[in-house]
């Protein structure tokens, strides 16, 4: 019996406690809705994802392309009276979190990899109406990827791979499971 | 001793001595564009030897001065991307490879060491250490490129012919459509060659007939630094004058005669 006590207050302790010490939580600056945009208003993914002609990919839309229908409020939504307060008659542009962001020595390149599924690394979060919670590792400073965390695992992640931002043994695997080159300076800069 | 692949792309460099000015904008681009910090440490321990010393200041590009004597000569000098490097296969990390196409031998600054092997090694004197952790003077964080990594203290730090513009050039060729392995002459040069006013600098594939360079590394003035160490520079240098061509490598009395009249071996 004192065997399982400690057991069980040891997995709690590994699963439940040291996650929780582990990670802080940070809501996105403002709640964005996928579902908004992409059901009530129509928009395609690729209206503000996109790559550009030279190769780059635009990820986040600017304060000023959001501005093109934001001038003004266009629904009773708070939280977009706030963006526009904020941000548009600011001039500034919102500081959102990446779920995904590599350190400074990677360089990922979006144009290589525009065959694939945008959810292979990225939470699919085309359909939520508030975006998921941004975890960061207190000791790394990195994403969890934006899942959220039960039993130290994240919550619909494939469990071939990690939770959280990629890691290089999984561009690796990639890049080795698709006759890609694994030469350094393909993702190092 | 180890063997390196041949690679089907061998992005090349050409450099003009005869139309090198010495101006240093080959330098100041590459700083800039490759986030070198000014080191005022550095210069204050040379200052304090008043000769070089293993404290040389960081520079990815370094710009040499020749002379016979009477007449002068200015020498840039990137890191060669040998075809043979000696860097690469005394490093213990394998923190520089040479395995990528295109043969540009790359250098992880995260798993360097800094044990310096690769320095000792060089011939070229191209690789430098970060004695100290770089300090940006406050507004100048600003200027930092996302192009390419900082680095902290205490690894080594080479030219990688600004690889990231490569890359760059890749993916525009991906978006229009384009083969990303066959990139048109002009669509990859580095900083020091984009910047050089006088054009002294030419870039490309030099296996890829449709390059100025095929033609330029195939010219009888064409010469590489320290070619008989069997090192196969992909860095190539081209003077009209002999004595210039000369100092590119230790050549004993009886040879300089031959070695003077140009047409060295090259490949």
């Amino acid at each position: 019996m004192p065997f399982f006590i400690g057991f069980v207050a040891i997995l709690l302790v590994g699963w439940w406690w040291f996650p929780r010490v582990l990670f802080s939580v940070e809501q996105q600056p403002l709640r964005f809705s996928h579902l908004v945009h992409v059901d009530d208003a129509g928009m395609a993914c690729e209206d503000c994802h996109y790559l550009n002609e030279d190769g780059s990919f635009s990820g986040l839309p600017s304060t000023e392309s959001c501005a093109e229908c934001h001038t003004e409020a266009m629904g009773e939504d708070p939280e977009e009276q706030r963006f526009i307060d904020e941000y548009v008659n600011e001039g500034k542009e919102v500081p959102w979190l990446i779920y995904q962001d590599q350190p400074d020595n990677v360089f990922f390149s979006h144009a290589a990899h525009a065959a694939q599924d945008c959810t292979t690394c990225h939470p699919d979060v085309g359909g939520s109406d508030t975006p998921p919670l941004h975890y960061r590792n207190k000791l790394t400073d990195y994403s969890n990827g934006g899942y959220r965390i039960v039993f130290g695992r994240g919550v619909g992640v494939d469990p071939a791979y990690s939770r959280g931002t990629m890691k290089m043994w999984e561009c690796e695997r990639c890049h080795a499971e698709n006759g890609q080159s694994n030469a350094c300076y393909v993702c190092h800069r | 001793m180890s063997t390196f692949q041949d690679f089907p792309i061998r992005w090349g460099m050409v450099i003009d001595i005869d139309k090198c000015t010495g101006c240093g904008a080959c330098v100041v681009a590459c700083n800039k564009e490759n986030n070198i910090a000014p080191q005022e440490n550095q210069l204050q321990r040379i200052a304090g030897k008043g000769f070089p010393t293993r404290f040389k200041k960081i520079e990815w590009l370094t710009i040499y001065e020749l002379t016979d004597g009477s007449d002068t000569a200015y020498l840039p000098r990137p890191c060669m991307q040998c075809g043979m490097p000696s860097c690469v296969s005394v490093c213990p990390a394998i923190a520089t490879d040479k395995n990528e196409n295109g043969g540009i031998v790359s250098q992880i600054y995260p798993r360097c060491f800094g044990c310096r092997y690769c320095m000792a090694s060089c011939p070229y004197h191209a690789r430098v250490f970060n004695w100290d952790q770089p300090v940006w003077p406050e507004g100048m964080e600003k200027q930092l490129t996302p192009h390419t990594s900082v680095r902290s203290r205490g690894v080594v730090e080479k030219c990688s012919f600004c690889h990231h513009r490569l890359m760059y050039a890749k993916d525009a060729a991906r978006v229009a459509g384009e083969d990303p392995e066959k990139l048109p002459d002009g669509a990859y040069v580095p900083a020091c060659g984009e910047v050089c006013p006088t054009g002294a600098i030419t870039f490309g594939d030099v296996k890829n007939p449709e390059h100025a360079v095929y033609e330029l590394v195939r010219s009888p003035y064409t010469f590489r630094l320290l070619e008989r160490l069997g090192t196969d520079p992909q860095v190539y240098y081209m003077s009209k004058r002999a004595w210039v061509r000369l100092q590119g490598d230790n050549y004993l009395a009886n040879e300089e005669a031959q070695a003077g009249e140009g047409g060295a071996h090259h490949g």
